[in-house]
């Protein structure tokens, strides 16, 4: 065996045996540094013959480039090893939970979301949304919507007052949302379409009413819109609010001093499942509803000739068709703020309602 | 209103079954509440007691065998009933009927030894009267096994409608019959009255002192009447419609009140003092009622009164003391009109409901005064005997009918419905109103029973509703022929997205009541008395809230209690300043309780949530102005807030020196004290109609993206301030040392040591450098910082920390 061979021998073994980075280094050092023992193989071939340098040469560079060659793969090979046993040590238990995003956490009310609904719905038939305010005078609430002085009608609404100043006749919480009928008359010339949701305040209390409760008020008017237009904006609301491609109501004449003539609406359901309404089924009629012609009274109230103008109006309960849309069985509930209820009633941030994207789904 | 079918019957002639009229009255606007159709009563059967021996271990009891006609052997039935014996028929319940009276559902049962397979009932148990001094001994003819209830007329369906205000004519069977009739349900029986003649004047006569309450009053004596029991079937109709029979004079008044929606008085004559005066009460002027409770007048009430004083409380209730009773001989019956308006009022103000005001209050017919009195007088000689006297009427100008004009094609331009001309009008005539005249408008009298009635469109509605609103076929809206475009109003928008945004952050959103108790109310600022509910239904709702803040933090405490003590609530709605719409507010506010933070609450092996505090109430404020448009740059935050947040830990957020958009922070421990709370609690209120409108925009291009092609870098300072130097100042500073290039300064670190000196801190920042023309030099650097520096120095005397 000649030295070369036996120095290759040799080196590919300490390269082999290299169990760590600096130990490799130290072999490299050893055989290609300044000083190794390749790079003083080098050296001599300079004191050689031609002919000696020729067969020398190639012997020795050849050695050189395969130690090179052994000690870049052990290289190699190595730092492999050394991220194995990092990452091994870098180890953690990935079952451990993470925070719930706060969107996630997050809720909005019912009436939030109903009302956006709502808003989905009459946005596409041409509507747009009005308001007023809570605190109203006898004139918007009752006078300028035809409830004569002293009515019978008038007590049906249990009407909470506010202290009077001054011997002034004294304010009132509105007791629905139709103020904002007379204000909108006021304020804008027909054509008129708005829905006007809001709070609305009634001396009265149980499962299924509170002091405080909300509407949603709409308003139709220009020089044609009759009952049978308000039949199908109503129908057409129901269906796709209830999300029910058929759906049975019930006109009943009825009476509010504002409209003339006046229905109530009923829906037919199915009630037998206990704790829940199924729409577009069943043997049980629900009321939903109160609407009618805009009476030539709040016309005239509202600044418009009654001979030239003529429209419909309605009202419902916003808390009234959540809770039976969504099966809460109980209306105090809403304005409890129980974290329990919200959560499991309410809706999470992100889920906004819309037509193209369905309502609830 | 409640009638039953044989009664409404008495009226309409119809084959149409009780299902039909149900459905009927409903759709012409008579909403029926409730049918009973007294099924229950079916499994009470005709039964005939064959034997009855005393029971071997009761005295008071006794053992019978009952043949209860179903063919099979004779029943024992065990029984305490001092009238049972052999050969009494009446009414059998076997086991597993339900009995009304004692509220059980019968079984098999042994009564002191001896088995028992059933009950004979009393008149009690069955609901029919109080009577119960025995049990129910029928003729020995009624037939046994046959139903009791159809034998005695019990099996009367009941029908209540709920009655809209504007009906009056409805308040009486025979209105209910007409309406019924007109939709083509039958024949409306002829309810035509004839007079009684009478002998000799009235002895008593009427003076009217208050012709604006009483329009008109009708009286008649009936002398020598024998104040017995009503018929059996007028008590039994009283009865199916939840009224006791008294007698048969007080009997007839309830009858003819239901029967024609006329309510009536009869006084006892003999108790009456003089002649009657109608006039308005004097003011404290006491009366004791029929309800047996006395009630103190006032000037705005009306009064009939005799040399006595008030005898009866006009149209609501008539007086103990003249009032009818078994002893009664002679009889004033009392028929007039009273004005709507002070009846109802008089109602409300004593708490008075009665069917005599349900009546008045809606506006009874004018025109059948009389005849109601000549029907009266009838009844009351046919149950009661005796001699009437002559009508006294006085005050009653007779009705002059109000006339309508109206074009018919209203009915099509309302409704949308094709009703040929011909049958508009029959629909009228057949409810008694009076067109005249052949054109397109034809004039319309309105009959004395219609108050409500009184343009055309009331017209429209009465075609409509008995032609049927089934038939109005929906018509599609027509479109606006254009895309609808925003909808919302700036501020329903903001409200909107204030909402979601604080969704978004892990808070709950919750609607609390717009009033709130008077010292919650005091301490946020509120608690003026004329934002105070005159009427509240809790004395704990009594005012309207001046801030969202109080309903909020109650509610969590609420959530505390039940065990859920860290909570996010937060609530977009109205505040009340004054009460006018301008003063009516837009609020957004949030609270966190507990460690309700924003990554979330509690503990967790990634690091424990820490208490909620100022900052987290001033990122939420902050969240919701920039979800509303806020120019958030633009903004101040100055140092305190209103007296109910605690003064060191809370700031106020501005724009511009006068526009104050919110304020956010901890709270006051007297705050707390008075909501009666614990925290931690942090909260904020941001006003969401305070925020500026944004500018209108002729484009919704965004202005052109400049990026510079040098790269960004940061460099840091300390600086040792005063303690009292804000570090909004500092980064203002820092800021506006070189508008140019610096794009972003953040606060990284605070520190207050004794190292820096009594009443120092080090405020460290870090300042975001943007190069836009060069790659900055060294020497920029320096000059750059330089700049800082001295500015620093200068707007807070602030020195670089060494």
């Amino acid at each position: 065996m000649s030295t070369l061979d036996t120095l290759e021998n040799s080196l590919l073994a300490d390269i082999a045996a290299a169990s760590d980075e600096q130990a490799i280094e130290a072999v490299r050092v050893a055989a290609l540094g300044k000083k190794g023992s390749v790079s003083e193989m080098l050296k001599t071939l300079g004191s050689m013959s031609a002919e000696e340098r020729q067969v020398k040469g190639p012997a020795i560079n050849g050695l050189k480039n395969r130690v090179t060659e052994a000690l870049t793969a052990r290289k190699t090979e190595l730092k492999d090893v050394a991220i194995t046993v990092r990452l091994a040590a870098e180890k953690v238990d990935v079952t451990l939970p993470v925070r719930q995003s706060p969107a996630e956490r997050g809720r909005i009310h019912p009436i939030s979301q109903v009302t956006d609904e709502i808003t989905a719905i009459f946005a596409d038939m041409g509507f747009s949304v009005a308001e007023g305010p809570d605190i109203e005078t006898d004139y918007y609430n009752f006078t300028a919507l035809n409830f004569p002085e002293g009515h019978p009608a008038r007590e049906m609404h249990d009407t909470f007052f506010l202290n009077s100043a001054d011997g002034n006749q004294p304010k009132l919480l509105r007791t629905h949302t139709s103020p904002v009928q007379i204000r909108t008359m006021e304020a804008q010339k027909p054509p008129i379409r708005i829905v006007i949701p809001g709070k609305t305040y009634r001396m009265d209390s149980d499962a299924t009413h509170t002091p405080m409760f909300h509407q949603v008020e709409g308003l139709v008017i220009d020089k044609t819109a009759n009952v049978a237009n308000m039949r199908w904006v109503l129908e057409e609301f129901c269906k796709a609010f209830f999300e029910v491609p058929s759906l049975k109501m019930r006109f009943r004449p009825s009476y509010f001093p504002f409209t003339e003539p006046s229905l109530e609406v009923d829906i037919q359901c199915d009630r037998s499942r206990p704790g829940e309404v199924r729409f577009g089924e069943g043997n049980d009629w629900l009321e939903i509803l109160g609407c009618g012609m805009v009476h030539p009274n709040v016309l005239r109230f509202g600044g418009l000739d009654p001979d030239e103008y003529q429209g419909f109006a309605w009202g419902m309960g916003i808390d009234r068709i959540a809770m039976l849309k969504y099966g809460m069985p109980d209306l105090r509930a809403f304005f409890d703020a129980d974290v329990r209820w919200l959560q499991h009633y309410g809706f999470r941030p992100l889920d906004l309602p819309t037509l193209f994207g369905g309502l609830s789904a | 209103m409640k009638f039953t079918l044989s009664w409404l019957k008495d009226h309409l002639e119809t084959e149409a079954t009780l299902g039909e009229i149900v459905e009927r009255l409903t759709s012409i606007g008579l909403e029926v509440e409730s049918v009973d159709d007294k099924s229950s009563l079916k499994p009470f059967v005709i039964a005939r007691v064959l034997t009855a021996v005393q029971h071997p271990d009761a005295d008071r009891l006794r053992v019978l065998t009952v043949d209860t006609g179903d063919g099979r052997s004779p029943v024992q039935v065990v029984c305490g009933a001092p009238n049972a014996r052999a050969g009494l028929v009446g009414a059998f319940a076997a086991p597993g009927t339900y009995v009304p009276g004692i509220d059980v559902t019968l079984a098999v049962g042994k009564i002191r030894g001896v088995e028992s397979h059933g009950m004979m009932c009393s008149e009690r148990e069955l609901e029919l009267s109080d009577e119960h001094d025995g049990i129910i001994d029928l003729p020995e003819d009624a037939p046994v096994g046959t139903s009791f209830a159809s034998y005695a007329h019990l099996d009367d369906p009941v029908i209540e409608i709920g009655l809209t205000p504007n009906r009056p004519d409805a308040t009486g069977v025979h209105g209910i019959a007409r309406d019924l009739a007109a939709s083509g349900l039958g024949r409306l029986k002829d309810g035509k009255i004839e007079p009684v003649a009478g002998t000799g004047a009235c002895p008593v006569k009427v003076t009217i002192e208050a012709p604006d309450l009483c329009p008109g009053f009708a009286l008649r004596r009936v002398a020598g009447v024998n104040n017995g029991h009503s018929p059996k079937w007028l008590q039994q109709r009283l009865i199916a419609i939840g009224l006791r029979p008294i007698n048969a004079l007080v009997d007839i008044t309830n009858y003819v009140t239901f029967d024609r929606g006329r309510p009536l008085h009869v006084f006892d004559a003999r108790k009456v003092a003089g002649n009657l005066v109608v006039r308005r009460a004097k003011d404290g002027e006491k009366v004791l009622a029929l309800d047996g409770r006395e009630y103190a007048l006032t000037p705005d009430m009306c009064a009939i009164a005799d040399d006595n004083g008030v005898e009866s409380i006009a149209g609501v209730m008539g007086g103990e003391h003249s009032g009818c009773d078994e002893t009664t001989t002679d009889v004033l019956i009392e028929s007039a009109l009273w004005d709507p308006i002070v009846t109802a009022r008089t109602g409300r103000e004593l708490g008075i409901i009665t069917d005599a005001r349900y009546r008045f209050e809606r506006g009874v017919d004018p025109e059948f005064m009389v005849p109601g009195l000549e029907l009266a007088t009838r009844l009351v000689m046919d149950f009661c005997g005796g001699t009437p006297s002559e009508t006294e009427v006085v005050g009653y100008a007779s009705h002059q009918p109000k006339i309508v004009s109206f074009p018919v094609s209203e009915v099509k331009r309302l409704t949308g419905l094709d009703v040929p001309k011909a049958e508009s009008l029959d629909i009228l005539k057949r409810l008694g109103f009076g067109p005249n005249g052949s054109g397109d408008v034809v004039d319309v009298s309105v009959p004395s029973w219609r108050p409500d009635v009184d343009g055309k469109a009331d017209l429209v509605e009465e075609v409509m509703r008995i032609h049927g609103v089934d038939e109005i076929v929906p018509q599609p809206l027509a479109s606006h022929g254009t895309v609808n475009g925003k909808i919302l109003t700036t501020l329903q928008i903001r409200s909107r997205a204030a909402k979601r945004a604080l969704a978004v952050r892990g808070m709950m959103e919750a609607v609390t009541w717009s009033f709130i108790p008077a010292r919650h109310a005091e301490i946020f600022g509120g608690g003026q008395s004329g934002l105070k509910l005159a009427n509240p239904i809790a004395a704990d709702m009594s005012d309207m809230r001046p801030s969202l803040l109080p309903g909020l933090i109650a509610a969590a405490q609420r959530n505390a209690d039940r065990g859920f003590g860290d909570v996010a609530l937060f609530e977009v709605s109205g505040t009340y300043e004054g009460d006018t719409p301008e003063t009516q507010r837009r609020v957004a506010a949030g609270i966190r309780r507990g460690t309700a933070k924003l990554e979330g609450a509690g503990r967790s092996w990634a690091g424990n949530a820490q208490n909620v505090g100022v900052f987290d109430a001033k990122a939420d404020a902050f969240a919701v102005l920039e979800a509303c448009g806020a120019p958030v740059d633009r903004l101040q935050v100055e140092a305190g807030g209103p007296a109910w947040y605690h003064p060191g830990r809370s700031g106020v957020i501005k724009l511009g020196p006068k526009t104050v958009l919110g304020h956010f922070g901890e709270f006051h421990p007297k705050t707390l004290e008075v909501l009666d709370v614990s925290g931690p609690l942090a909260g904020f209120e941001v006003f969401v109609d305070a925020v500026p409108e944004p500018k209108a925009k002729p484009t919704r291009t965004k202005p052109k993206l400049e990026l510079s092609a040098f790269q960004a870098v940061k460099r840091d300072f300390a600086f040792v301030v005063d303690r009292t130097v804000e570090a909004g100042t500092l980064t203002r500073a820092a800021l506006a040392a070189d508008k140019k290039l610096i794009t972003g300064v953040s606060v990284f670190d605070i520190f207050e040591g004794a190292s820096l000196g009594d009443g120092k801190k080090s405020i460290a920042i870090e300042v975001s450098i943007q190069p836009v023309e060069k790659t900055l030099t060294d020497e920029d650097f320096e000059a750059l910082a330089g700049r800082i520096v001295e500015n620093v120095k200068k707007q807070t005397g602030g020195v670089l920390r060494g």
